[in-house]
């Protein structure tokens, strides 16, 4: 254990000698350095900044994963003027990482809105956070003030309030939310086409992505590249909860062990699994997790990133009752837009409820199989995607456990507390209590 | 010699239009099936010749025009 390297990142979150900097923009300024954003249009600027985008192998940090630079590229070449979106509104119940990032490092965020709506022409910049978070929004509200003060700000930037819900961040329901009012996500049948709002193309990034960069846009590619591995390069967040003795927001390094991370959080109990990525992820056998935290290993072993949530499950909790309050959750945040997900979720959450409580009939786990293939890939948005990729891990980390609830031998962890969180009212936390 | 394309048609169904009417797994069993709520299930393998106007009138006879089509070259 002494070996152990601490995974240990301070980029986006630095811890200067005099401890952590301080929010406004002098604090900003002393850890970060200035940024020169060039006001007229400037081709060579621009060119530079997408391929120090490109070069850094920049993935987007709001769960698909997809690459930064790429999504840039898509909006080139349109008739109408472009927005850029942040999308800080972290509907995942366990994650933490936007709200952090936007209460302690306002200006990076905003800095690379900035960069990126310099970059593809937009003159607008729109900043998604959700109606029941306000520290975050009047910490952003603060950092903007601030900069018109300074002079800083030549485009519109908006902090915008969508109703919060699992799904409502997801991209499509996001900008049908800024263009509409209503946060009801569509089929895409192209996604290589952006998403508008209004006529025009809108890029949506995380709020995370955005720091990241804000760092690009400064430091360069190579710096970018001096953390992570060659595939996985540079940091990343990641909130850890769950039996850990010191749950929160912890900046590491790409391709750090999962159980290096988890020990950072003070991991001083005796773990079953992991849950990876957010209630839409996966779980991970506790054997497992010398896996390092990057796409490629964890894609091998059956996960991903994700939304960048480690959730830890105790060997006295029980993996079934857990993914049953889940999937109940999630079954209660469907928008009801598809019947696959409208009738599917609930009746998988059925299923599982059976299958903790013992009473279960025989055919309980096939049918979960079953219903899972079915409902897999049907929704406009990814929101059943998820649960199927959460409940297939789970039959298969849980497997002799689920045969022990199947056959009416349900666990004692059944009736532990659990470990995970739910909001407030959420339809399904209540009624799976 | 190159072997002759055809012009067939991929079918899709946008799951937030359709409303489970099932008429397009009535027309068309050959790609599409229906759930255990009556929601269809679709094949995404082109189909050719014959099926075309099948695939075409169950999109056009969707109560809820939710049956896509996207025109294809098949081998």
């Amino acid at each position: 254990m002494s070996t152990m390297t601490l995974a240990c990142a301070q980029r986006m979150l630095p811890v200067g000698p005099g401890g952590r900097p301080a929010p406004d923009l002098a604090g900003h300024l002393a850890a970060h350095g200035p940024l020169a954003i060039p006001i007229r249009n400037d081709p060579g600027w621009k060119a530079a900044v997408r391929r120090a985008v490109a070069e850094s192998g920049l993935l987007g940090r709001g769960g698909a994963g997809f690459p930064a630079a790429a999504k840039w590229d898509a909006i080139d070449g349109g008739r109408h003027r472009p927005l850029v979106v942040v999308n800080a509104m972290e509907g995942e119940p366990a994650s933490a990482k936007d709200r952090v990032l936007l209460g302690r490092a306002p200006h990076l965020v905003l800095d690379g809105a900035e960069v990126a709506a310099a970059v593809i022409g937009a003159s607008e910049i729109a900043i998604c956070v959700a109606d029941h978070n306000d520290p975050a929004a009047a910490s952003i509200e603060a950092a903007i003030a601030e900069r018109r003060r300074a002079g800083m700000s030549v485009r519109r930037i908006s902090v915008r309030r969508p109703p919060g819900g699992y799904v409502t961040g997801e991209e499509s329901s996001l900008v049908s939310w800024l263009s509409s009012g209503r946060a009801l996500p569509f089929l895409r049948t192209d996604k290589s086409v952006p998403v508008t709002v209004g006529r025009g193309p809108a890029l949506v990034h995380n709020a995370e992505t955005l720091s990241q960069v804000a760092l690009i846009a400064r430091h360069g590619p190579a710096w970018s590249r001096g953390l992570g591995t060659t595939e996985a390069p540079g940091s990343t967040l990641v909130t850890v909860t769950g039996a850990v003795s010191s749950p929160g927001v912890l900046e590491v390094e790409l391709g750090t062990p999962v159980a290096d991370i988890v020990a950072r959080a003070g991991a001083d109990t005796e773990l079953s699994a992991v849950l990876l990525g957010g209630y839409g992820g996966a779980w991970l056998d506790a054997a497992q997790l010398a896996v390092p935290y990057a796409p490629g290993p964890l894609s091998a072993a059956g996960a991903s990133q994700g939304v960048g949530v480690i959730i830890a499950l105790p060997r006295t909790s029980c993996g079934v009752a857990e993914t049953a309050r889940i999937v109940r959750y999630m079954a209660g945040e469907s928008v009801g837009q598809c019947g696959p997900c409208i009738f599917g979720l609930p009746a998988i959450a059925d299923d599982l409820e059976q299958l903790r409580s013992g009473r279960a009939d025989a055919g309980v786990v096939d049918r979960i199989q079953m219903r899972a293939g079915t409902v897999e890939g049907r929704g406009a948005c990814r929101h059943p995607d998820g649960v199927v990729r959460l409940v297939r891990s789970a039959l298969v980390v849980f497997a002799a456990d689920t045969l022990d609830h199947a056959r009416g031998r349900p666990c004692s962890g059944r009736a532990s507390p659990t470990v995970l969180s739910f909001p407030e009212g959420a339809a399904g936390a209540r009624r799976s209590a | 010699m190159t072997p002759a394309r055809r012009i067939g048609v991929r079918l899709r169904v946008d799951p937030v239009a359709c409303d489970a009417y099932g008429y397009c797994a009535e027309l068309l069993p050959e790609r599409v099936t229906l759930d255990e709520w009556g929601y269809p299930r679709v094949d995404g393998t082109p189909v050719d010749g014959a099926l075309v106007e099948l695939a075409t009138r169950a999109a056009a006879e969707c109560p809820r025009r939710a049956v896509l089509l996207e025109r294809v070259t098949v081998a």
